[in-house]
């Protein structure tokens, strides 16, 4: 325990150290890839509640990180054409704030969680995984045939929403933001873990006959793990859109929802850190790889084969000498 | 609406019902006999439907690019079930995601390398091609028709192997209890091989057969694959008979609702 929280804190200290030397040094293009690494990070946090704590291999939660990202979107399509928003009887208009459009991300993807949750943890092993898979692409399918945002084309924004205080044109600002929304989901997943809710579901996940018999609802510990993993998700789906300006259906694509698990792999399943160090190595392969060869991802599938093989319990596993706890 | 147009689409839905059931069909036999699942299944149908496009470019044969497409899937489903997947039997599903997830990745790369990111195009044989003259006055593709009868023939034959032979036995006894047949004295790891390159050289044929109708491209298997899924779901999970009647269904549902509804 005490060398995976020396771990966590170098990881931490690392990733604000980089994009600060890289503002010394004047490479703003490190300060966006530390951005795009916080993000994923993010939406791989919010996984890890359901995936490391609860158990639940969901391979679908690209419906929240897409609901996420079209909800940034179509808030700021139409504040950008100065267009209403209807909403049935309502109508609203649209905003480039990202408080606000964060909110919206949230309870959106909590609200499709809840729903998600309520039908696919009936189910459990093969079929849970089949039918979360299912619901992302039905996310997906809806997505290309919107043709009034776009449809597989996707939104382009064309000037990044603002934060009261902040001008989040400047790349460092920018990635501020995002690292401090990252460390309160930390904080978050921390908090639950030690919290009796956290112990109830981790229990839930290695032996749920036991938590019946004590009066809990397994259950009902699932789905509040799915919603709040849901809320993250999607938080990091509405900043993951305003970094790169546009969101298209390949923010719902399953591929995403692979790769989100992929990064908690890498890291350490249930581990704190394990999707934040996952992330990091994730984009800096991407960029290094990605600048070798067009064919990375060849290198990571095989990198993925040997951890899965091999590598019990990521780097956070492979450093502290235990695998992490087996889902 | 008329009813040449009805039975048109109908068609087209049996023809896109048996393709899934090729696909399908591997899928629900993995899971039922090795408890596995296998996201990279779609990656077989690619590379059945690329070593067709090849073969037939190089030699111009259509029959041989047929059975290129089985034999390169079967030997890529042996490859890997050896490699790879037989490691992962007594694995958590999160790990069997995780490495299949991985074998996509490999094998969609590796196809863009030695292929280009282009699509390859595989051309219906001239014996293959035009319409034919149903009752009732409908023209119909000869090549559908043709993909109707392999369907149903290749199903037939999947009845008859799990029914009535020996390694059909030796399957069946599998999904019910593996501890039992190894003690039996079955080879248990032969067979695990065997019934793994079986559902990649149906995949393969899949991809191959559909491959002359549609562009053969990278990711052309993972749509399908997301319905196969579907499919086994439907027919529930290690069921031959209900991979074949989900598969009808999901493709009569997929094909005849694109067109009425809106």
């Amino acid at each position: 325990m005490i060398v995976e929280r020396w771990i966590n804190w170098v990881t931490l200290l690392a990733f604000m150290v980089v994009p600060l030397w890289a503002l010394v040094t004047d490479e703003p293009f490190t300060i966006t890839l530390a951005t795009r690494a916080a993000i994923l990070a993010l939406a791989a946090v919010g996984l890890n509640i359901a995936l490391g704590i609860g158990g639940l291999v969901s391979l679908g939660h690209a419906a929240f990180f897409g609901l996420g990202g079209y909800a940034m979107g179509i808030l700021a399509f139409h504040a950008q054409n100065y267009t209403p928003l209807e909403l049935g009887p309502f109508t609203t208009e649209g905003t480039k704030s990202m408080p606000v459009i964060w909110l919206t991300a949230i309870i959106a993807a909590a609200l499709a969680g809840l729903i998600i949750g309520l039908l696919s943890l009936r189910t459990a092993g093969v079929y849970f995984i089949m039918i979360t898979l299912a619901f992302g692409q039905m996310f997906f399918y809806f997505a290309i045939s919107w043709s009034a945002y776009g449809g597989e084309d996707g939104l382009s924004i064309y000037v990044r929403n603002g934060f009261p205080g902040l001008n989040t044109l400047v790349p460092i600002q920018f990635f501020g933001i995002c690292f401090v929304a990252l460390c309160l989901s930390l904080y978050v997943h921390w908090r639950l873990r030690s919290s009796p809710f956290g112990l109830a579901l981790n229990a839930a996940r290695q032996v749920p006959q036991r938590v019946e018999t004590v009066g809990l609802n397994p259950y009902r510990l699932k789905l509040v793990a799915f919603v709040i993993s849901a809320a993250i998700t999607g938080l990091a789906g509405a900043l993951f859109a305003d970094l790169n300006r546009f969101v298209s259906p390949a923010m719902f694509s399953w591929q995403l929802s692979g790769e989100l698990i992929v990064l908690i792999i890498i890291g350490g399943v249930g581990r704190l850190m394990g999707p934040v160090i996952g992330a990091a190595i994730f984009v800096a392969l991407e960029h290094w790889l990605g600048g070798l060869t067009d064919f990375w991802h060849i290198w990571l599938g095989v990198i993925l084969l040997l951890i899965v093989l091999f590598g019990r319990g990521g780097v956070v596993g492979l450093l502290t000498g235990k695998a992490g706890p087996h889902v | 609406m008329s009813t040449i147009l009805i039975i048109e689409q109908v068609l087209n839905g049996l023809q896109f019902g048996v393709m899934l059931f090729l696909m399908a069909a591997g899928l629900t036999l993995i899971f039922g006999v090795m408890g596995l699942i296998n996201l990279a299944h779609g990656s077989f149908y690619m590379v059945g439907a690329f070593a067709a496009a090849a073969t037939a470019g190089a030699t111009g044969s259509f029959l041989l690019a047929l059975v290129a497409a089985l034999a390169a899937a079967a030997l890529a489903g042996a490859l890997v079930e050896m490699v790879v997947i037989r490691r992962l039997y007594k694995a958590a599903h999160l790990d069997q995601v995780l490495a299949t997830f991985a074998l996509i990745l490999i094998f969609s790369e590796g196809t863009r390398w030695v292929f280009g990111s282009f699509p390859l195009f595989l051309e219906i044989p001239a014996w293959l091609s035009g319409p034919v003259a149903l009752p009732g006055g409908i023209l119909y593709p000869v090549y559908r028709l043709t993909l109707i009868v392999i369907g149903v023939l290749v199903a037939l034959g999947l009845w008859w192997l799990t029914a009535r032979t020996r390694i059909g036995v030796q399957i069946r006894a599998g999904e019910n209890d593996r501890e039992m047949i190894a003690a039996l004295g079955v080879d248990i790891s032969k067979l695990y091989t065997l019934v793994f390159a079986l559902g990649a050289a149906l995949a393969g044929l899949a991809g191959a057969l559909v491959g002359a109708i549609q562009s053969v491209q990278v990711g052309m298997g993972e749509p399908v694959l997301i319905l196969a899924f579907v499919v086994i779901v439907i027919g529930g999970i290690g069921s031959i008979k209900g991979a074949f009647v989900g598969a009808l269904l999901v493709g009569l549902t997929d094909t005849l609702g694109g067109i009425f509804l809106p």
